[in-house]
């Protein structure tokens, strides 16, 4: 058993796991928060990805202990309240979702991407660093809409400095 | 997944030492190979040894004819490092083709190169670029690393530190991929040297592994063009089969591969 400490969504949680307790475990059975869900648990479809100190992981394939002190996002840290976050409410207003099942981690990689980029993505980008995440319903195609369009209010709220 | 018990030692020394002491032990760096082998249960190591706390196996350092690497450096940071890019563009393009953007966030190339799986990308860069394997306690060439199917001349408890390439006059990198899964089915690795030596590395197709291709290297010595290696194959009988790519295939996708690595030297976009 290990002490680990990881801020999530901007608080602290202590918890006792076992060390072979996975950061998505320690997510959803320890914290409660099962927005971010298991499809594959193989590290391929990337329905678990959260945010680890600014980078998109699989949180189905760390262990909870290597990442202590770190500070993670999930897809229940987007939202303030009712307003949804610019991405969730693309994929609202593009329709980039069907069943739901891959949706918090299609957000959060999206989510990600768009800070890596500072917005500044095209559709060839979107979907290569969408590779990482299985959708089985959508075809894809809504799903890049609501990211490009995520992407250019990111882009319009946040211009980068003139060069 | 069964039990283990967790540790992230600090140094070099501490996390040899550990590795000693204690039964059925594992070093864990990104562990994207590892982690789904224990959820399998086709692994099952009482203590993982987190060796990513450990300064040595962290930074890029780039001299005029070398760059090294430490071994706990993702696969993001080499394809996003500038440094990499300006003397070797084609290392930064193969590790920005590895897996996905998730796992190259945590895989690294240490955890890639000691674990040596007959598909992986950065075996070929390494026997390529006639690289130098540091390691706790001793410094490898390349030419006596690999060892066959998941196995190289690491010794038990063995620590790879850094790995140093040689920057070379060009590179090129190619590969052919499975369609579903992405990993490579063959690619091609092809450097030309300063004072004109060619190495051609071909992984995902050997049957024992990464390989050099001789005749390839010769017929490019002759001729550094894509088409130098035209009709030219290797033994299938030294290839892997399998269902997705039977050895005849492979030899066929390997001049494939090859001639692509040659077509896009310098190039940093890997298909």
């Amino acid at each position: 058993m290990s002490k680990v400490a990881i801020t999530v969504n901007g608080t602290l949680h202590t918890r006792e796991v076992e060390d072979r307790t996975l950061l998505v475990q320690f997510l959803r059975d320890h914290l409660g928060l099962t927005g971010t869900h298991v499809g594959c648990d193989t590290t391929q479809c990337g329905a678990c990805t959260v945010i680890v100190d600014g980078k998109a992981v699989k949180s189905c394939t760390i262990l909870a202990a290597s990442i202590e002190g770190a500070s993670v996002s999930t897809v229940e840290g987007l939202a303030d309240g009712d307003k949804l976050h610019d991405v969730q409410a693309a994929f609202h207003e593009h329709h980039g979702l069907q069943c739901g099942f891959c949706t918090p981690g299609m957000i959060m990689a999206s989510v990600n991407m768009i800070e890596r980029h500072d917005g500044v993505l095209d559709e060839a980008t979107v979907r290569h660093e969408l590779e990482g995440n299985l959708c089985r319903c959508t075809g894809y195609h809504n799903i890049i809409k609501a990211v490009l369009s995520a992407a250019e209010k990111h882009r319009t709220a946040h211009p980068v400095a003139a060069e | 997944m069964y039990e283990t018990t967790y540790h992230k030692p600090g140094t070099l020394q501490e996390a040899v030492s550990l590795f000693s002491e204690v039964e059925e032990a594992a070093y864990l760096s990104g562990g994207h190979t590892l982690i789904p082998t224990m959820k399998g249960r086709l692994a099952a190591p009482a203590h993982l040894i987190d060796v990513r706390r450990i300064p040595e196996l962290s930074g890029i350092t780039v001299g005029p004819d070398r760059i090294l690497i430490g071994a706990a450096t993702t696969h993001a940071t080499v394809a996003a490092s500038e440094k990499i890019r300006a003397l070797i563009p084609s290392l930064c393009g193969l590790a920005g083709s590895i897996g996905d953007v998730q796992v190259r966030h945590v895989g690294t190339i240490g955890g890639s190169v000691a674990n040596n799986d007959p598909a992986a990308d950065y075996p070929s860069a390494v026997l390529a670029l006639d690289a130098t394997l540091h390691t706790d306690r001793r410094s490898i060439p390349a030419s006596e690393y690999f060892a066959g199917l998941y196995t190289t001349a690491l010794e038990p408890g063995e620590i790879l530190v850094r790995i140093e390439f040689k920057v070379p006059e060009i590179a090129g990198y190619a590969k052919f991929r499975n369609p579903a899964s992405r990993y490579a089915l063959a690619a091609a690795f092809v450097a030309r040297h300063r004072g004109g030596n060619i190495h051609v590395a071909i992984t995902g197709a050997g049957n024992a592994g990464v390989f050099r291709w001789t005749e390839a290297e010769e017929a490019l010595q002759a001729r550094f063009e894509p088409d130098a290696v035209k009709g030219l194959l290797p033994d299938e009988n030294d290839l892997m089969g399998d269902m997705h790519a039977p050895a005849d295939y492979r030899a066929h996708l390997v001049g494939v591969v090859t001639r692509r690595a040659v077509e896009n030297l310098g190039g940093t976009l890997i298909e």
